[in-house]
């Protein structure tokens, strides 16, 4: 392979790096209007009156709308959400109206202007209160709503989803077992924090046609739910999305597209624009759910598990539409990358008077993993046997079975796992810290995720050749960062023969790229990526349909190379590519076959959706994605301070399209995984945040960057575009386990919450001493 | 009550009425549709709306319009020399030191100040340097990278 396997420069690089690059809150428009929004400082409360006539009065206000405006729920899997709080608001800051004006400053007076009266109600913050039968419940009438038939809400209480996953018999596993242990953990809530703040512009033309600027993940599936909420046919709403500044999920689903969409309506013509600040963002967008886990393990003397039971309680919060999706996914990779026969596990999604939680890069499995790997040090470090070899006894191997019972043809995870552990020198104790108050530690930790979407989601992509034989592709999967764009080149670049300089890519306009459904679940290269050598394989085929005229052959004694037609008998008889862009011109003239158009159209083959009362599948996902990372750290046992030194990283990302950006994917993954290990948590007291700025939130700094070493183990996935598979979201997943693994082996303390925190260190260390 | 200010951007003389409350940043992206430079957080923790002023990395949203008077801003935008790129802008791109992009102009800014000043800092100048400038995506490993070795060619050398 020429193109695919070489670090190719991001299509994006010079954009970037001159400001040139258009995010959405830099498009300029004509005579914007500016909207802002009107927030319950309640977690749960009743509204009883909102009056707004002070606020409409205002000189420079256009509009102001409440939740009575739009009453229409909107949801993704489940339709529990309304933009506006119609009746009730569930969590501290949920908008109650919001106003559109001439300038910022009059739209924040206007909000100001807006009285409320509120009746306060019974609120939920934690998962575990919100599943008992007498907790207050945050949305009485879930049992109406309109849901997906792959979740199951549960009438009556706050339960918006329950997964149950029953394999083999657990029971007889725990009976039979030699060792039983029984460990709970806890992972808080914890933000995206892209760089980039959310912002979303609406214009409303007087034809009835509606187009939406926003800081967008996945154009498609915004434009379905807003079409259905603002009821719009899905040619009259257009949704444009630019550079997109981060997402790590939280610009997945629709944000605030639904606060401006009303207002532009009642302003035909003016475009409304919203774009949040960071405060707003630590508030107001999505969070990663918090997560009870309880995980039981029945263990055989000889290490192998036997059996697991697991219970998985999720804070979804107020709105769970996207939150439910989290919770089976996390249900089908519930025992990680580990082969056991007997599983049990229950998986709850659990409303609260929480901020909404939504998708988080790794979607469910960051978090079971600091449980999963942690417990397994556990396990074996009271059954004497080495945290490796317990992985290497119960690792998954080709031919294992997953937890929903699917046969894992390719699995590179004991490759990974060796690999991890020689670049950590795991066998040799850590070199001495110099000071007998700084201790270090070793950890490893291993995952795996899947891409887990719905079972018939789809791809599309479009070639255009060019009459000089460059090309533009035309692809709706959206470069956020993680170097979608450039894949897809490299990987249309190599079916077609030519440099990846010859293509454009084109993404992010509902109007002019073709569908796809999300940019999430680490399927863009998998699925867009299929998408795209089907393409490029579909307009190669009409290439060689008429170039078989000209060459006075048939299409099979043709081949592509270097962007030329060749023949294989006479290789000399060769033909530029561009020669057939319009098609083929004839001796006297007249013209065949038209312009060179290469179309694919992509869905997961044989995907199938995990049954209601058992939770299995053969196959509910297009593959796993496995992998290990290791951390040596060092614990100031004066300050509670650890400094992570080194972090290793080996994934199996089957054929690596692109070297340097998967170096940069598994890089940034695992500083923002230690991230969440030591400083990161949204600090929530009754609903309210409480930490929202960089200087209460820490996230990573370049003070913090511990040596990174990263490798792939390469073994192809057989139905992925040139044998890849997606890495995006898995690279990040062991990071916080194997940090706190390490930490344990410094300092023999186990840490069952995030972060790891200098005061909860040098507590547990007090503990300790205690105890001795 | 406006001031009137005149100062330059990118050696481009500008005269400007602002009110007080104005902000460095805004006037940049609203009034002189300059975009390069970023809002992250608006309250100077991110880094993202790094600006070189009279030759010091600051970050614009912390600067008030009003103090603009006389002074020389460079941003983003008046790195490259036509399609020229800088050598941190080539080393950036070569070094794949960023993804997503939107903190990669406060790198950039920060980047080049501390050259001017330190044409051969040692990794340890270069991670005090740029501590103020926040990255989500890359793990800041390839912009430490990509900066040293525009370090080591030594184009900042007086």
């Amino acid at each position: 392979m020429k193109v695919v396997g070489t670090s190719v420069e991001r299509l994006d690089a010079v954009k970037k790096v001159t400001g040139t690059a258009q995010f959405a809150d830099d498009i300029q428009f004509s005579r914007p209007l500016f909207a802002q929004v009107k927030r319950s400082p309640y977690p749960h409360a009743k509204i009883l009156r909102i009056d707004t006539s002070k606020a409409k009065a205002l000189e420079g206000v256009r509009c102001v709308i409440t939740g009575d405006y739009y009453k229409k729920r909107s949801g993704l899997y489940l339709e529990d959400k309304n933009f506006l709080a119609v009746g009730t608001a569930k969590f501290r800051g949920e908008p109650v109206a919001a106003v559109a004006a001439e300038s910022k400053e009059i739209a924040e007076e206007a909000c100001r202007l807006i009285e409320v009266e509120y009746e306060e109600l019974p609120a939920v913050f934690d998962a575990l209160e919100g599943m008992k039968p007498d907790a207050p419940l945050i949305h009485p009438d879930l049992h109406t709503y309109k849901v997906a038939p792959i979740f199951y809400p549960q009438k009556g209480t706050n339960i918006s989803h329950h997964y149950v996953l029953r394999k083999g018999d657990p029971d007889k596993a725990f009976a039979e077992a030699d060792r039983v242990f029984d460990n709970s953990f806890y992972i808080p809530h914890v933000q995206h924090v892209p760089i980039e703040p959310h912002a979303c512009t609406a214009q409303y033309m007087p034809d009835g046609e509606l187009t939406i600027w926003a800081a967008c993940q996945s154009p498609f599936a915004v434009r379905r739910a807003l079409a259905e909420t603002f009821d719009f046919p899905l040619n009259k709403i257009r949704v444009i999305s630019k550079a997109v500044g981060g997402g790590f999920g939280c610009k997945a689903g629709t944000t605030l597209e639904g606060i401006v969409i009303p207002l532009a309506m009642l302003c035909p013509g003016r475009p409304v624009k919203l774009t949040y600040t960071r405060e707003d963002e630590f508030q107001y967008a999505y969070v990663r759910q918090g997560l009870h886990i309880r995980i039981q393990t029945a263990v055989r003397k000889d290490g192998k598990i036997i059996g697991s039971r697991n219970t998985l309680a999720w804070d979804g919060g107020a709105y769970t539409e996207y939150g439910v999706n989290i919770v089976k996914a996390a249900g089908w990779g519930c025992v990680g990358p580990y082969d056991i026969d007997n599983i049990a596990t229950d998986s709850y999604c659990v409303y609260t008077n929480h901020p909404v939680g939504g998708p988080y890069r790794g979607f469910g499995m960051s978090e079971i993993h600091f449980a999963i790997e942690q417990n397994l040090d556990m396990v074996a470090n009271e059954m004497d046997i080495s945290p490796l070899d317990i992985r290497r006894i119960n690792g998954i191997r080709e031919g294992g079975i997953s937890a929903t019972g699917q046969k894992i043809e390719v699995a590179g995870y004991q490759e990974c796992l060796e690999r991890a552990a020689q670049l950590l020198e795991y066998d040799k104790p850590c070199e001495p810290s110099g000071s007998p108050t700084k201790l270090r530690g070793k950890g490893l930790a291993g995952g795996w995720k899947a891409p887990s979407m719905p079972t018939d989601v789809a791809s599309s992509v479009i070639i255009r050749m060019n009459e000089d034989g460059t090309f533009v592709l035309l692809c709706s999967c959206h470069d956020m960062g993680q170097g979608s764009d450039t894949v897809m080149a490299q990987i249309a670049a190599e079916t077609l023969t030519v440099d990846p300089s010859k293509i454009t890519v084109r993404t992010g306009d509902t109007d002019h790229t073709p569908y796809e459904w999300q940019t999430v679940a680490s399927r863009s290269t998998y699925c867009a990526g299929n998408a795209t050598k089907l393409a490029a394989e579909d307009l190669r085929n009409k290439i060689l349909e008429v170039a078989q005229i000209k060459l006075g052959t048939w299409k099979n004694d043709l081949y592509l190379e270097d962007g030329y037609v060749c023949r294989k008998f006479y290789p000399d008889m060769k033909v530029p590519m561009s020669t057939f862009a319009l098609g083929l011109s004839l001796p006297d003239q007249s013209g065949i076959a038209g312009p060179m158009i290469g179309v694919g159209s992509f869905t997961v083959p044989n995907n199938i959706a995990a049954d209601i009362k058992t939770g299995l599948s053969p196959k509910p996902v297009a593959f796993w994605t496995m992998g290990v990372n290791g951390a040596e750290v060092e614990v100031d046992t004066e300050t509670g301070k650890i400094k992570v030194l080194k972090m290793v990283s080996v994934f199996d990302a089957g054929k690596v399209i692109n070297p340097q950006m998967y170096e940069g994917q598994a890089e940034g993954a695992m500083v923002q995984a230690m991230g969440t290990a030591l400083y990161e948590e949204l600090k929530l007291d009754h609903g309210r945040v409480m930490n929202p700025s960089f200087v209460d939130y820490k996230i990573p700094t370049f003070d913090d960057m511990p040596e990174l070493v990263v490798e792939a183990v390469e073994k192809a996935e057989p139905t992925g575009p040139y044998g890849a598979r997606g890495i995006g979201e898995i690279v990040m997943v062991p990071g916080a386990p194997a940090i706190a693994n390490a930490v344990a082996n410094a300092i023999g303390c186990r840490f069952l919450r995030m972060p790891l925190t200098p005061d909860v260190v040098l507590a547990a260390l007090r503990e300790k001493n205690k105890k001795q | 009550m406006e001031y009137r200010v005149r100062f330059y951007v990118n050696n481009e003389p500008i005269e400007l009425s602002v009110p007080a409350n104005r902000t460095l940043l805004s006037v940049l992206r609203e009034d002189l549709a300059l975009t390069g430079t970023k809002e992250g957080c608006g309250a100077g923790e991110c880094g993202a709306c790094t600006i070189i002023m009279d030759g010091k990395a600051v970050n614009a949203c912390l600067i008030l319009a009003p103090e603009l008077d006389g002074k020389h801003i460079e941003t983003v935008e008046g790195l490259a020399n036509g399609s020229e790129l800088s050598p941190l802008q080539e080393s950036f791109i070569e070094h794949m030191a960023l993804q997503c992009g939107f903190c990669t102009p406060g790198m950039l800014m920060s980047a080049e100040s501390l050259l001017r000043e330190n044409p051969h800092p040692t990794r340890a100048e270069i991670v005090d340097a740029m501590s103020g400038n926040l990255c989500r995506c890359t793990g800041y490993k390839k912009i430490v990278e990509a900066i040293e070795a525009v370090a080591e060619k030594g184009v900042y050398e007086k």
